[in-house]
């Protein structure tokens, strides 16, 4: 196996561009360390892009936040505007895992691994946040939702990387929020996520959402309907019980050795509700 | 020399005290040698081949390919490891389990093994093995496994314990049956009665430390095995008769112990990592993975029991029954004789029938956990104890304590009882703090008793005194709990002599005599049994010393306070001689000082337990939190009552886990799901309060000390008690353990809304 750790993008893609073997890119490698560890693991190539120019730092820009693909989820941690902004997206992040865990791992990582039940992906989606994606074509940006296509898959081409995640800056009167179930307090995985982000008008009125859902479908499911349903609405229970409704409805999950197809469905619902409430709170809604 | 075992009471100096464990500081700094961190020059590594499927037949296996690459020393299948059991039918299923002869019987099985110069080519030579299976039908859940048209793992298998002989094959191997009375009366006598089915899911002990062994087969038929082990003179045993090796020509050393929890009182892979070494010539290691831990040890029966118990309005209990199906794996065991024992062990009935049922299922072969078998009776039992107190309108811990099994009662599985610890540690409950605190919303409280036989068994130390009157205790019995510390202190107070002199070590089989294996909760009970006595002869030894330096006669010599003291008036002017003198005058007064002792430790001593745990459930999500929790257990006596209480948190801590979340998960084509620990859910560090302990201290007549084991009572009564807790907070039985979120949400989901 053949490990290289170029100072640029343009290298990096480069290296992916002339491998003929199976190639990996790695960047905090809590995902593919352990992936590599099994039988059935097979690399040529692997490009380490932790020491590419300018993807180790969060930019805050007029426009929002760009967080390079090297940042742990750790350091989102104690980015304190970032924080303030998108206390949703940053709970997410630190979530996944344990602290030595959060130390190494990237959301842009999270996103690649394209597992149903990552924890920052939910939130991002909700976010709005957007995939700075460069190749050997150049680069393009891309919602984060357009990035999982099925469960270890993404939409991304062989040279392609993610160099970083784009946040926007926050309109008055805005809140997000990350809940997710585990049967224990950490150290766990997804067996539903919920993430929600809303803006608030001067009334205390939704004025606009999103509602993103994890580990009920094959990718993350961006559930329009249900934020519709709060969206001109201060929260009042009858719209919170729409929204857990039509967020259960939203679900196409599995029974696998973590839930089973009802209990996700449910727990999807009462997870949004609750994330709303927060995100809510956060927004300054009475 | 004889040896009086009854117990005295006395006034301690060391035990009971608190001393530092020996191993302490090696093992927070990683020096301390596990099984994966010996090694010898020139080693090879060892990999085991398993099968895929849940039930096969193996037609053929092609090893050619695996043995033509490059690096590779040896591959071996069963036809390396011959059939040497000689109608020893336990001798055959170990060999069988170790490595499938004709079939494999679950998804893990080993059926060849390599051994190559390094991991990646043996990982390579594994792939080149070419295995023709003719896949079978196959049963994993017990109850479907004991139906008349599940798929049947043995055709030699009729169903024991039964009048008269079946003449079909069956996958119940056994039945065996208990009790005493007449239940349909004790019955008819009921003014209430509950009966009700339960369910438990198999659970692994979940040890850190994977099994790991090396071992060196040299070309003159010795050989020597390194192993993580709770028994390294059972392994010893159990290799030497598989392999056809002399017993003496096996020299077995057991390492530090990453946690065994029973899982690691049979051999597994070591009788494949000496055949591998003898093939190749060559020193192997091997080393399980998590994903082998999972699939192809340990595990602990899954079950299903149902249990009717009756009681009259006054709250006596009429009549107590059980059928209890354990899951063995595929090879015929007592894992439900165990259950079917220990079930109302805790209570005194006039009428009481248990009947258990050995169910082979195509899942891995059943280990000891912890008190084997108990905790799934338990369950039932104390959940129906639970429900029938709440029809009654009893308290449960009064309920409990009016049937309370007392000295002199008969016990459910036969013996009577001597002083026993139910009643006080019940009673401790019921004056205990915790039962009087207040609960919020959606919270609940429950309570359970557990019961364990305790072992004592087959020990021998030895106890040398050096020149410096330092002590060295070599002890046969591993130390999974803290047991060298223990000792320390039994050798210490038997001597007279601070904790510090005394080092005790683990000897190794060549070193030592037999000794059974660090289970039944026997290390601390047996071995400071044999401990004192080494110690009373080696103080023989040093009055004759004294004696002689004084030139008086023995009888006119004690030992006290770790010095010869000479009596009578004609002596009483010598100043006392330290152990240290007699010991630096030893090589003039007859040479090396030491004491022996071997034995059969009789008399362990049964062991109780009650067990209190506040849970507050969310009903949107089926999810639980343990608020509270505390054991309430009898000692005997705690020599170090940090280990004491470290085995009553622990055994809590595993019984959270299993109550809550751990459980094999199947998928339909027979292969576990789950063989990791991101989805065989163990509790972390935040998923557990601080677990508060009380020790009781009933002593028992047949030790010196009154010592009980205590290691394996405190998982028996956590999956009752917790149960309890979950059906108190949400108003619902639980029937089914481990009670997931999504088991307790399909739960309330079933209740008609009011």
């Amino acid at each position: 196996m053949q490990y290289e750790r170029p100072g640029t993008l343009q290298d990096a893609s480069r290296l992916l561009v002339e491998t003929q073997g199976t190639a990996f890119i790695l960047a905090g490698g809590t995902d593919l360390l352990v992936r590599s560890k099994s039988d059935d693991f097979e690399a040529d190539l692997v490009v380490d892009i932790k020491s590419v120019d300018g993807l180790e730092d969060v930019r805050e820009t007029a426009a929002g936040f760009t967080i390079g693909a090297a940042v742990s989820c750790a350091e989102l941690g104690a980015h304190a505007e970032l924080k303030a902004a998108w206390p949703g997206v940053v709970e997410a992040a630190n979530l996944i895992g344990s602290a030595q865990i959060q130390s190494r791992c990237t959301i842009a990582g999270n996103l690649c691994n394209a597992s149903p039940a990552a924890d920052s992906v939910p939130a991002l989606v909700a976010a709005g946040a957007r995939a700075v994606v460069t190749g050997p074509d150049g680069t393009r940006t891309i919602p984060v939702e357009d990035v999982p296509v099925a469960p270890g898959e993404t939409s991304l081409g062989k040279a392609e990387i993610i160099a970083a995640i784009e946040l926007d800056k926050r309109p008055p009167r805005s809140g997000d929020a990350y809940l997710r179930f585990i049967p224990r307090t950490e150290m766990d995985i997804a067996v539903v996520g919920a993430g929600v982000n809303l803006t608030l008008d001067e009334a205390g009125t939704v004025k606009s959402a999103r509602v993103a859902l994890g580990a009920v479908a094959p990718t993350v499911v961006l559930v329009d309907e249900a934020a519709d349903a709060i969206v001109g609405t201060k929260l009042e229970d009858a719209a919170l019980e729409k929204l857990a409704e039509l967020c259960s409805a939203a679900c196409r999950p599995i029974d696998d050795k973590r839930g089973t197809v009802d209990f996700r469905k449910k727990v999807a619902g009462v997870l949004a509700r609750r994330a709303a409430r927060i995100a809510y709170d956060r927004a300054g809604g009475a | 020399m004889s040896f009086d075992a009854t117990y005295h009471d006395q006034i301690y100096k060391s035990v009971g005290t608190r001393p530092v464990r020996p191993d302490g500081v090696d093992k927070v700094t990683g020096r301390a040698r596990y099984g994966a961190d010996f090694n010898m020059p020139g080693q090879l590594v060892g990999r085991i081949l398993r099968s895929p499927h849940a039930h096969a037949r193996i037609v053929s296996i092609d090893t050619a390919r695996a043995e033509a690459l490059k690096g590779v020393k040896a591959v071996v299948t069963a036809a390396d490891l011959p059939d040497l059991s000689d109608g020893d039918q336990s001798h055959y299923d170990l060999l069988d389990n170790c490595m499938a002869r004709t079939k494999a019987f679950y998804d893990g099985h080993a059926v060849a093994a390599v051994a190559a110069i390094d991991a990646q080519t043996a990982r390579k030579a594994l792939k080149l093995i070419e295995v023709d299976y003719e896949v079978l039908p196959h049963v994993v859940d017990v109850d479907e496994a004991v139906q008349p048209s599940a798929p049947v793992l043995h055709d030699t298998i009729f169903t024991g314990g039964v009048e008269p002989k079946p003449t079909t094959p069956s996958n119940v191997a056994a039945r065996a049956e208990f009790g005493h009375g007449d239940v349909d009366a004790g019955f008819e006598d009921a003014d209430f009665i509950v009966e009700r089915s339960f369910k438990t899911e198999q659970t692994h002990q979940g040890y850190i430390e994977p099994h790991a062994c090396v071992a060196s087969v040299n070309p003159d038929g010795t050989a020597e095995l390194w192993v993580c082990t709770q028994g390294h003179f059972v392994y010893r045993q159990k290799c030497a008769e598989l392999l056809g090796m002399d017993v003496s020509k096996l020299r077995v050393t057991s390492s530090e112990i990453g946690g065994g929890f029973g899982g690691k009182t049979h051999v597994w892979m070591e009788p494949v990592a000496l055949a591998l070494s003898r093939k190749a010539g060559r020193p192997v290691k091997l080393v399980m993975s998590r994903d082998e831990v999972f699939r192809a040890s340990g595990p602990t029966s899954a079950t299903s029991v149902d249990v009717k118990i009756g009681a009259r309005q006054d709250g006596r209990i009429t009549a107590a029954s059980a059928e209890l199906r354990y899951s063995c794996g595929p090879y015929a065991d007592i894992w439900a004789e165990l259950g079917a024992m220990t079930s109302f062990a805790c209570y005194d009935l006039e009428n009481v029938n248990t009947v258990g049922y050995e169910v082979l299922v195509n899942r891995p072969k059943t280990a000891a956990y912890r008190a084997p078998s108990a905790p799934m009776a338990a369950f039932a039992v104390e959940s129906a104890i639970d429900e029938l107190a709440q029809k009654l309108g009893i308290d449960p811990v009064a309920f409990r304590i009016k049937n309370a099994a007392r000295e002199g009662t008969r016990s459910s599985y036969g013996p009577v009882y001597g002083p026993i610890g139910i009643g006080p540690t019940l009673e401790a409950a019921q004056t205990h703090a915790h039962m009087q605190a207040p609960l919020g919303p959606n919270q609940g409280r429950g309570m359970a008793c557990g019961f364990w036989f305790n072992f004592g068994g087959q020990t021998c130390t030895d106890l040398n005194v050096n020149s410096d009157g330092t002590v060295t205790l070599a002890v046969g019995t591993v130390d999974v709990g803290g047991a060298r510390a223990s000792l320390s202190l039994v050798a210490a107070e038997e001597l007279g002599i601070p904790y510090e002199t005394v080092k005790t070590v683990v000897a190794d089989t060549a070193t030592l005599g037999y000794n059974d294996m660090t289970d039944g909760s026997r290390g601390t009970f047996s071995s400071s049994m044999a401990t004192i006595s080494s110690a009373r002869n080696a103080i023989e030894v040093m009055r004759n010393r004294a004696a002689l330096m004084w030139d008086i006669s023995i009888e006119d010599v004690v030992w006290e306070d770790g010095q010869a003291k000479a009596i009578g008036s004609t002596h009483d002017n010598l100043a006392p001689l330290s152990i240290k003198e007699i010991a630096e005058a030893s090589g003039k007064t007859g040479g090396p000082i030491a004491g022996h002792s071997e034995m059969v430790a009789d008399g362990a001593g049964v062991s109780f337990a009650t067990h209190i745990c506040d849970v507050e459930v969310d009903p949107e999500t089926g999810g639980t939190k343990i608020l509270r929790y505390t054991v309430i257990q009898d000692a005997g006596k705690a020599v170090h009552p940090d280990y004491v209480e470290g085995q009553y948190q622990g055994g809590a801590a595993q019984g959270i886990g299993w109550a809550l979340n751990e459980e094999y998960v199947y998928g339909q084509d027979g292969r576990l799901q789950n063989p990791g620990f991101l989805d065989y859910r163990i509790p972390v560090c935040s998923d557990l309060p601080m677990i508060d302990t009380q020790i009781l201290e009933i002593p028992n007549p047949n030790h010196p000390y009154g010592v009980r084991g205590v290691g394996e009572t405190s998982i028996v009564p956590p999956l009752a008690a917790i149960a309890n807790a979950v059906s108190n907070a949400v108003g619902v039985r639980m029937t089914h353990i481990p009670m997931s979120p999504p088991r307790i949400l399909a739960a309330l989901d079933a209740q008609p809304t009011a």
